[in-house]
């Protein structure tokens, strides 16, 4: 078999092999059991007492919403302000300059939100300080958010749970001591032995063979690289993300980087299957999510390996596949997987340049950003998964004529009208952002900003729309990889993406805690002959067709002016 | 509201301490046991430091081997790709003229030998990497400039070549720096 094949299917393999027992493991932490890592429960004793914290005072959802709110808004103008005034800040080597409001604005929200969008490139726009005390802080918080907020939710599951649902503070830190932090040390110890920096070293200024003067930015990436896509967080060290060849130098960390940003998301899984002792149902979602996984990967590596059809008319061979916008130590099928990996979980770091990708792949990332929850981000991709299965479990109870029940819980109006917004709101902040966009560039193109509309687009035609239709659909989906040819640093793109990432961020956690937390608190119904099973694969069809139909409806028209077009204007 | 705020700012305080700082200086302090002391490995000719062993950079001359197009012009202080659509007309444009170019100076090699890695730019725009087809279609030009024989240069990429991981997973490559001293090793 071709190498680059057997090195995608090895990488799912270990994937597999690493979240399982991973999942088992979550389910131990939260539950409360023994786990081989408690030698950590003193540092959390002392984080606790040290922050004046009781965690046996347990919680309803809106109070584990409030403290969740509370603690981000912090982050945000503690993040906002460090950024405004880097250059001031110690560990600023390279001599940085300040972020502009507007691109801090950006830059804040985009990494509060484990989306991380990057406006700015990482060389010249960022100083150590920023890198390590907001950029890396936040990818480990925001993780911890989206795994406090899915625990919350796991809780609410549980039978015979009223509306006691445990310490928000708890489930917060227990994520970061339990899982990512030992988890992201062993990666990023492996990352260090592989060739990526550590040190707190700036630039390096040497003489190339040829006689060229290079000015080579480093920085101590290693440790963030680990938790960058281990928190689904994916905003790198370097502008060129994990194509640069300082923060993803060979095949083996590229497979390490790859497996770490898939454990948490697909472990939450099986987490939920061990913790509520329901794992055929945890199996029935995982088989969904895998098979929509598959549905957006196999057609990418299939049009990456083809090459483009229209460098193949100039009469050059593609032995590999299309290599525009990719490292030759990947090959276009790793790269093929890594840019559906990134945007079926909300990671959105990046080895290949995905503008530069085929029309079909582009399609595809576009999909997997739409649909937001084929493994998802930490946490929060079952959070999303969550409210189809409510709708799922809401039509199927209409097709059969009985009270739809989840769990041993009605689902009533209240319930679907929270499901049903939050269902609807991802692709109304996609779609009329995008409108929006596209009204200002034809109406307004030389309206007298710092970049004029006229020039944001890299490239002309149904091309140039997909740059902004991905730029809101990662946004939304806090993803944060890009078609960068998009001028996105500039005020429009700054504040536009901003709010659209914050939307797509703190709704999608409340929504589907608050259902959990009302059904929690409604009369359980045990289980009968009537009962719709939610362990079956006649279930399993039942949400992978609500979240086809949902995607499919909202998403068709504009991606058929986008990739589609391209696709067959592309000889 | 104080019953959360206040938590907060001190929670934080301490994950700050924690997270950003003891966490990346321990991988600092194991980083100085690694194989280039954290500060990224370095590549030296004649004792003197000529490269990163993973940064590409740039070589134009007829005598090297040539690394591939660079939307950054090898600039490792701003890396990144060209980002042009597959469908774009400027980007097809420059991808005709770097396939004339090479073809104007690679006498002997036809268009359908050259691989696209070496006519399109890669995503960091500082691949330090060719695939042995793209190592290869330069041997006949690199031959003729140095007055070596096609065998010699053969050689060089051969035993540079490293093969996938394990022999199993990945593509196989040369790095392009490693190339390059070798060719000049050979020439003393």
């Amino acid at each position: 078999m071709n190498t680059e094949i057997s090195g995608i299917i090895l990488t799912y393999l270990l994937t597999l092999a690493i979240a399982i027992p991973l999942g088992r493991y979550i389910a131990r932490v939260f539950k409360g059991e023994k786990t081989w890592l408690d030698f950590m429960a003193p540092v959390e004793r002392f984080i606790f007492r040290f922050s004046g914290i009781d965690t046996k005072k347990e919680m309803n959802w809106k109070q584990h919403m409030f403290a969740l709110l509370t603690i981000n808004a912090l982050w945000l103008f503690y993040a906002f302000f460090c950024l405004l005034f880097q250059s001031h800040l110690p560990l600023n080597p390279d001599g940085n300059p300040n972020q502009t409001p507007d691109l801090a604005f950006n830059t804040a929200i985009s990494f509060l939100v484990n989306c991380n969008l990057q406006d700015y490139s990482g060389e010249s726009g960022a100083t150590y300080f920023t890198q390590h005390f907001v950029f890396m802080f936040l990818h480990f918080v925001s993780a911890a958010t989206g795994i406090a907020a899915l625990i919350v939710l796991f809780r609410a599951l549980k039978d015979k749970v009223t509306d006691k649902l445990g310490n928000y503070w708890e489930y917060f830190v227990k994520s970061i001591t339990r899982i990512l932090l030992p988890i992201a040390f062993v990666i990023a110890v492996i990352l260090a032995f592989n060739g990526m920096p550590t040190s707190y070293k700036g630039k390096d200024t040497l003489i190339t063979m040829q006689g060229d003067t290079a000015h080579i930015s480093r920085g101590p990436a290693a440790a963030l690289v680990a938790i960058k896509h281990l928190g689904t967080n994916g905003g790198g060290w370097f502008g060129a993300n994990s194509a640069h060849p300082l923060e993803n130098p060979n095949y083996l960390t590229n497979t390490v980087e790859l497996v770490a940003q898939l454990i948490i998301p697909m472990g939450l899984v099986f987490a939920l299957g061990f913790y509520l002792n329901k794992k055929k149902f945890a199996y029935v979602i995982f088989g969904v999510m895998t098979i929509g996984m598959l549905m957006f990967m196999i057609p990418t590596i299939n049009a990456e390996l083809h090459g483009n059809p229209a460098i193949a008319k100039m009469g050059v061979s593609q032995p590999t596949g299309a290599m525009e916008g990719k490292e030759v130590r990947f090959g276009p099928a790793n790269s093929a997987y890594w840019s559906i990996m990134t945007t079926v979980t909300s990671t959105g770091s990046v080895n290949s340049m995905h503008d530069s990708a085929m029309p079909v792949s582009g399609l595809m990332m576009m999909g997997g950003m739409m649909v937001n929850c084929f493994y998802g981000g930490c946490g929060v991709g079952f959070l999303n998964f969550y409210i189809f299965i409510i709708i799922a479990v809401f039509i199927s109870g209409l097709m059969v004529g009985r009270t739809p029940e989840f769990f041993g819980r009605k689902i009533e109006a209240r319930e679907m009208k929270i499901a049903s917004l939050i269902a609807l709101l991802h692709p109304f902040i996609i779609l009329v952002g995008t409108a929006i966009s596209s009204y200002v560039l034809v109406h307004m193109p030389n309206a007298d900003w710092a970049v004029k509309p006229s020039t944001w687009l890299n490239s002309p035609g149904y091309h140039g729309f997909s740059e902004m239709l991905y730029q809101y659909s990662s946004s939304a989906a806090n993803n944060g990889s890009g078609f960068e040819g998009l001028a996105d640093n500039n005020i429009f793109w700054n504040v536009s993406a901003g709010f659209v990432m914050i939307l797509g961020r703190f709704l999608p956690i409340i929504g589907p805690v608050a259902i959990a937390g009302i059904l929690a608190n409604k009369k359980f119904i045990p289980e009968s002959a009537g009962t719709l099973k939610s362990d079956t694969s006649t279930f399993g069809i039942m949400i992978f067709a609500v979240i086809l139909i949902i995607a499919a409806l909202s998403f068709f028209p504009s991606l058929a002016l986008g990739p589609i077009a391209e696709h067959f204007s592309l000889k | 509201m104080k019953t959360y705020l206040l938590p907060s700012i001190k929670i934080t305080i301490i994950l700050l301490v924690i997270l950003a700082g003891l966490y990346p200086l321990a991988i600092a302090g194991i980083g100085k046991f690694t194989p280039g002391h954290g500060d990224g490995e370095t590549i030296s000719y004649k004792g003197k430091v000529v490269g990163y062993a993973n940064i590409g950079q740039k070589f134009t001359k007829d005598e090297y081997f040539w690394s591939r197009p660079s939307a950054v012009d090898y600039k490792a202080d701003a890396s990144g790709g060209s980002n042009k659509g597959p469908s774009n007309p400027d980007y097809l444009k420059d991808v005709e003229k770097r396939i004339q170019d090479f073809l104007k100076r690679n006498p002997g090699v036809t268009r359908a030998e050259i691989p696209a890695e070496l006519v399109t730019a890669s995503g960091s725009g500082l691949d330090p990497d060719l695939s042995p087809a793209g190592a290869k279609v330069q041997v006949l030009r690199i031959a003729k400039t140095r007055n070596l024989t096609v065998e010699q240069v053969n050689k060089i990429i051969d035993d540079n070549t490293e093969q996938p991981l394990l022999g199993l997973f990945g593509p196989t490559k040369v790095n392009v720096l490693k190339l390059n001293v070798a060719l000049d090793e050979l020439k003393k």
